[in-house]
């Protein structure tokens, strides 16, 4: 009797155990859900197309987020923006020059290289060059100060082992 | 020495950038908009919705563009200072009530006082996009010729009003059409 209660007991652990994973690997998937919005298109470039501008575009409201990403009310509003042009048959690069005349290259996730943003691309090869060459010069130096053996090295070492012999014949 | 001074110089240059960056506000975004022509628009008035206002209507006078909602925050805390400045009648002042109820926009400048000349409605936010508006409150600073010649994000102070905006008001007002 203990035994199939027990046994029984298992039996409800285990299922509730697969449930659990069931949920953890679902949410798992949450990060996928982006915000939807039931867009009709009217072939699959321009759905294509709609997908990467909007994974291009900043959301302002929520600056780490693109807008495809964001459930902001104003990212909805840019990808309707975004879906209404592409309608109209306006080109990926039209629909980028429309953002950037009203936000700024700051709505761009990819800015365009200018004297403003040179920086901003060239910092970090810069920091790499940096770090590289200093890694060599370290690695380099390194290299000169293998240790040289002096006279008084020698010395010493001809003591320690005279003492070391001493030691053995005393034994 | 040298092994102290270099790693000390870098330091002190990445402290002053990193000190520099936590200054700069991210909500800042240049406006690509200061001196090029204001989007047009014809919208429907707030309290008359039949009525239409369009840009138009507005040249050849300097404005004020003010974003607001009823259901924005800052807009609660810049709206006394509006109020103030309806008072002094040193600029007219145009609202665009964005993404908003009519009904709560209406209560809300009946319970705490009405500074616009007229506001417009734009309730799907498309007039909002094509300003470039991202962030509630806004304030555009146009000129007789329906030129932007400044734009402030976020509520309007009092040390805003004095320093800045009323200054360029006064220098833009003495421009001619």
């Amino acid at each position: 009797m203990a035994a199939n209660h027990t046994a029984a007991h298992h039996k409800i652990t285990g299922r509730k155990r697969v449930k659990s994973l069931i949920l953890i690997f679902l949410l798992l998937l949450s990060p996928l859900a982006n915000a939807v919005d039931a867009y009709q298109f009217s072939n699959p470039e321009q759905e294509a197309t709609y997908n990467t501008l909007v994974s291009e575009l900043r959301c302002l409201v929520c600056q780490n987020q693109t807008i495809g990403d964001s459930n902001a009310e104003l990212a909805a509003d840019l990808r309707r923006q975004v879906h209404e042009m592409l309608q109209q048959g306006k080109s990926k690069d039209e629909i980028l020059q429309f953002m950037t005349e009203r936000y700024g290259d700051f709505v761009l996730y990819n800015p365009p290289f200018k004297a403003k943003t040179g920086l901003l691309w060239l910092g970090p090869v810069t920091f790499l060059i940096i770090g590289v060459v200093t890694v060599l010069l370290f690695v380099r130096r390194k290299k000169t100060i293998v240790p040289v053996n002096t006279e008084g090295d020698v010395e010493k070492l001809a003591a320690v082992r005279r003492l070391l012999t001493d030691k053995n014949s005393e034994n | 020495m040298l092994k102290f001074i270099i790693p000390l110089i870098l330091f002190i240059v990445l402290a002053v950038f990193l000190a520099m960056g936590l200054k700069l506000n991210p909500r800042d975004i240049p406006s690509p908009f200061i001196n090029k022509p204001a989007p047009s628009f014809s919208a429907p008035k707030l309290n008359t919705p039949t009525e239409k206002l369009s840009t138009q209507d507005l040249k050849g006078q300097v404005w004020l563009f003010n974003v607001w909602a009823s259901w924005c925050v800052s807009c609660r805390e810049e709206h006394p200072i509006l109020n103030q400045l309806a008072k002094q009648k040193a600029v007219v002042i145009v609202g665009l009530n964005y993404k908003d109820e009519p009904a709560d926009a209406k209560k809300w400048l009946d319970t705490l006082g009405n500074p616009y000349n007229v506001s417009i409605m734009d309730q799907d936010g498309r007039i909002g996009i094509n300003f470039g508006v991202y962030g509630v409150p806004e304030t555009f600073v146009i000129d007789k010729k329906g030129v932007i010649r400044d734009k402030y994000t976020g509520p309007v102070t009092i040390e805003l009003w004095q320093q800045t905006i009323l200054p360029l008001i006064t220098k833009l007002q003495a421009e001619s059409a």
